[in-house]
């Protein structure tokens, strides 16, 4: 699929729809959605309630998983990861907000699989960047952009609850 | 051979000397002081314009280490420290292995630093047989071997029935005891000053009172005996008080300080470090003051070093299993010059601390530039700026608190007995 | 005196030259920021322990030696869990029995370890600033990717413990800045209570009292920051934490007190003592604990006490110190 330029951003929440919209006939009834903090959290917690079906909401902070922590140290702000449904033989959706080298989504899968052992997990993604430096696709996909190196695409939620797209130096 | 130290400060408190002049050397001896003998013609001229030419230094106590803790330094090794720090005299304490206790330990030590020609060695003998506070030791004996005066060392003792007929022997045949006032049972297990520092690092402590308790002892019993005590090593501001008093009342006593408790205390302990384990320990800031002003003052009658070379192994340990002692013999000019400055002594007043009065309270004929003296000189500049470096350092010890800290005043040349034995 | 007296005291041997913990060796120093971090960094690793497979990647490859120089199987396990939870390799080395007692110095003996690759020393020691004496080798022998945690020294400090108890108190009481804390028993010989207390000052807590008899009081105490008290019941009065210490035994042949039975009368916890408290105070414990020397049995296993979940949150706590230190 060809790549729109990074100029201007999607919109959060009709990305968000989009994205719904593709899960909606395709992902297990009872599929749970896992949200990768911050950004992936939030939206996880919103599919959960647009995407039909009954679907257990978890987050996962990866930062005890990171493959850069020899060189960066330990991250500050890690958060408590919170599965509380039994993984074993679990349908997952692992969301995030955006998907770029693929380290976070890596990260995130073998923390899952230090809980149990899943039936199968899909991955759900506001907005492909491009440059994996690893075999990592979403299954699902709203946008695809381009962004120059030394951006990063941030995704921050106002206190109405609004999502909102943002190009941030990185 | 006739020497010529032309032009210098002449600095010698003894005899009220502070100008600038040249001295003469001859077979020996001060043979003039600003105007030379008759016929006189020098056979080495040292050109002393700028320095400061003094007496050789006194230094009441530096420990050679020798018999026994060879390991530790040698007496060829603290010999050259001593004349590299200017020190042409200097009192040993008895607390080697084995203690000097007996008289032919005495002559074999005098008989070794005799053969090296370096500084005068001067022992202080043990006050009761291996120091162990019970049997007196033959004083008499000792004494003609060479003993100045007799002491304890770092060893106490308790019982004071022997210490007060160890004090009354001596007093019988006009012997100086030395004794360092640290009750043993106070200070048990303590390896720093009872204080904030030590509350805060966990370091089993010694509070003031283990030095007050033993200097009420002892000074009572000088008041009943009448023997002439030197108190070694004064640490406290409540120790220096009581010398006030006992001075006042006119008792025959004398004190020291070591030179590292008139500028450090227990905060350079810092992160637990070795250099600055010390016994006594170095008290608090309270303390040091006293004890500055208490030299300024002359109730602290002399500066000494307290040498005390101790190998690195002893030192890179844990706090309280490290080993205490510094290295002191070639710091005690530069800081006794430092003390000076700050305190806004003279530096005839300065240098009496440590020549004159030292070498009264031994009671040896050195620490002038009279006439007729035995030409012990050190020629100093007194505002030669130096790094105190381990390499810089000729004592084997090279553990001082002091290390990597500018200082000020550096010896040129060392005489003894009107040879020159050190030059820089 | 010293020109850099100054600089010695403050230039913290604890971080490196960006500021960052390196050494774990004494609360006493610390930024707030960085107490603060570990105690939000062991927030995550309390539910690992909830966990099927209690274990993150963190530490993989790691080599952390417990160098125990002081006999401690309680704070050995905990550091041991801890660290096999990062899924680090944990060596134990037992000293006594080894090297040392054979004449090799505690620097040798970690020279020999750093040579075989270690990356981390868990070190307990009986004498206060052994883990100081080994951070300051390996520092100035240019070793600076190898990290000294402080398991216990002397007297000293103990600051995994502080830091343990900083995150009990926190989680049961919220916020430091308005609490009174009581720290009870032997105070002179306690690196528990030195540890505490230099984590509740420096986090702001306005009213740190010991509790204990003239002979269990270090000199100058107040000097730490602290009130002190021998009237156990005016020094419990309106407290909202209690921690008890533990009296050891050799406590009586040094003349510092009489009978662990006199010691209880005073300076037991007891419930009636206890009530002397706010309702809702927590009562805490370093462990291993003596019932009926320093706490009665009914308030350690009453509603008030936290011991047990100070347990937990202990190998938490060192989680997140391991995992910060080795990562800088």
């Amino acid at each position: 699929m060809p790549s729109r330029p990074a100029e201007p951003l999607p919109d959060a929440e009709a990305a968000l729809a989009t994205l719904a919209e593709r899960m909606s006939s395709r992902v297990p009834h009872d599929a749970a959605f896992v949200g990768i903090y911050s950004g992936g959290a939030w939206l996880a917690e919103r599919l959960a309630r647009i995407v039909p079906g009954e679907h257990a909401v978890g987050f996962i902070d990866v930062s005890f998983y990171r493959d850069d922590y020899s060189r960066a140290g330990l991250k500050p702000n890690a958060r408590r990861t919170d599965i509380k449904f039994e993984v074993d033989g679990a349908s997952i959706v692992l969301v995030d907000d955006v998907l770029y080298t693929g380290r976070s989504v890596r990260a995130a899968i073998n923390e899952l699989f230090d809980f149990g052992r899943p039936a199968r997990i899909d991955l759900a993604v506001l907005v492909d960047r491009g440059g994996r430096e690893l075999p990592i696709e979403a299954t699902y996909v709203a946008a695809r952009l381009v962004v120059p190196d030394d951006r990063s695409i941030v995704l921050s939620r106002g206190d109405d609850g609004r999502l909102a797209l943002s190009l941030e130096p990185a | 051979m006739k020497i010529e130290i032309a032009n210098g400060r002449i600095v010698d408190p003894a005899n009220g000397v502070d100008r600038v002049a040249s001295l003469f050397i001859a077979a020996g001896r001060v043979a003039g002081v600003g105007t030379p003998p008759a016929g006189w013609s020098a056979n080495r001229t040292l050109d002393a314009r700028g320095l400061v030419v003094a007496p050789g230094l006194v230094d009441a106590a530096a420990r050679l280490r020798e018999p026994g803790l060879e390991h530790k330094a040698t007496l060829e090794s603290e010999m050259e420290a001593a004349i590299a720090g200017g020190v042409t005299s200097l009192a040993c304490p008895p607390d080697t292995d084995p203690p000097l206790d007996e008289p032919g330990l005495v002559e074999m030590l005098k008989h070794r630093a005799r053969m090296l020609n370096r500084a005068n060695v001067y022992p202080v003998g043990a006050l009761t047989l291996g120091l162990d506070g019970e049997v007196l030791t033959e004083m008499s004996e000792l004494a003609e071997a060479g003993c100045v005066a007799f002491s304890q060392g770092d060893r106490p003792l308790v019982d004071t029935q022997v210490l007060m007929r160890a004090m009354q022997y001596a007093r019988t045949f006009g012997h100086r005891v030395w004794l360092r006032p640290e009750d043993p049972y106070l200070s048990r297990g303590g390896v720093a000053h009872e204080g904030e520092v030590a509350t805060r690092l966990g370091l089993p402590a010694i509070p003031a009172i283990a030095e007050t308790i033993a200097l009420s002892t002892i000074l009572s019993l000088v008041r009943r005996t009448g023997v002439s005590m030197h108190l070694c090593r004064l640490s406290s501001a409540e120790g220096v008080a009581m010398l006030r008093t006992a001075k006042a009342e006119g008792l025959p006593v004398s004190a020291d300080v070591a030179i590292h408790h008139l500028h450090l205390c227990d905060v350079d302990v810092g992160w637990f470090d070795t250099q600055a384990h010390l016994r006594p320990p170095l008290r608090g800031d309270r303390d040091r003051d006293a004890l500055r002003r208490a030299v300024a003052d002359g109730t602290i009658d002399v500066i000494c070093s307290d040498h005390a070379p101790v190998d690195d192994d002893a030192k890179q340990l844990p706090f309280g299993e490290a080993e205490p002692g510094a290295t002191g013999l070639e710091l005690l000019l530069p800081l006794t010059l430092k003390w000076a400055r700050e305190c806004e002594v003279t530096l005839a007043d300065a240098l009496a601390r440590i020549t004159s009065r030292p070498a009264a309270i031994l009671g040896i004929p050195a620490g002038t530039l009279s006439v007729g003296a035995a030409a012990d000189v050190c020629v100093f500049d007194a505002d030669a700026d130096w790094r105190l470096e381990r390499r810089a350092l000729v004592s084997q010890g090279k553990n001082t608190p002091f290390l990597g800290h500018e200082l000020v005043g550096r010896v040129r040349w060392t005489l003894v007995a009107g040879d020159v034995v050190y030059e820089r | 005196m010293k020109p850099d007296a100054g600089t010695t005291l403050s230039r913290n041997p604890q971080l490196n030259a960006a500021g960052q913990l390196t050494h774990l060796l004494t609360l006493e120093g610390l930024p707030p920021a960085i107490i603060t971090q570990i105690l939000d960094t062991a927030d995550p690793f309390v539910s690992i322990g909830e966990r099927e497979v209690k274990k993150v990647p963190l530490l993989r490859g790691k080599a952390i030696f417990n160098l125990f120089f002081e006999n401690s199987t309680r704070t050995r396990t905990t550091f041991e869990i801890a660290a096999k939870r990062l899924s680090a390799d944990v060596i134990n080395l037992n000293i006594g029995a080894s090297s040392t007692s054979k004449g090799e110095t505690l620097l040798d003996t970690v020279d020999n370890l750093v040579a075989m690759n270690a990356d981390m020393f868990v070190v307990r020691h009986s004498q206060s600033g052994a883990p100081h004496l080994i951070a300051a080798h390996l520092n100035a022998t240019g070793r600076t990717h190898v990290h000294v945690v402080n398991a216990g020294d002397g007297r000293h400090a103990h600051p995994s413990q502080g830091l343990l108890d900083l995150y009990t108190i926190r989680h049961f009481k919220r916020e430091f800045r308005a609490l009174s804390v009581a720290i009870v028993g032997d105070v002179l010989h306690s690196r528990v209570a030195r540890s505490l207390i230099h984590g509740l000052t420096t986090l702001g807590t306005p009213d740190v009292r010991v509790i204990a008899p003239a002979t269990l009081l270090p000199a100058e105490v107040e000097s730490l920051g602290v009130r002190a008290y021998h009237d156990m019941r005016r020094g419990l009065a309106g407290c909202d934490v209690i921690v008890m210490l533990r009296l050891q035994n050799e406590r009586m042949k040094g003349a510092l007190l009489p009978s662990p039975g006199e010691f209880f009368k005073h300076y037991g916890l007891t419930p009636d003592k206890l009530a002397l408290a706010k309702p809702d105070a927590i009562v805490m414990h370093p462990g291993p604990m003596n019932r009926g020397v320093e706490i009665d049995s009914a308030v350690a296993d009453g509603a008030r006490s936290v011991i047990l979940p100070q347990v937990t949150f202990g190998i938490a706590v060192r989680m997140a110190v391991m995992s910060i230190i080795a990562g800088n």
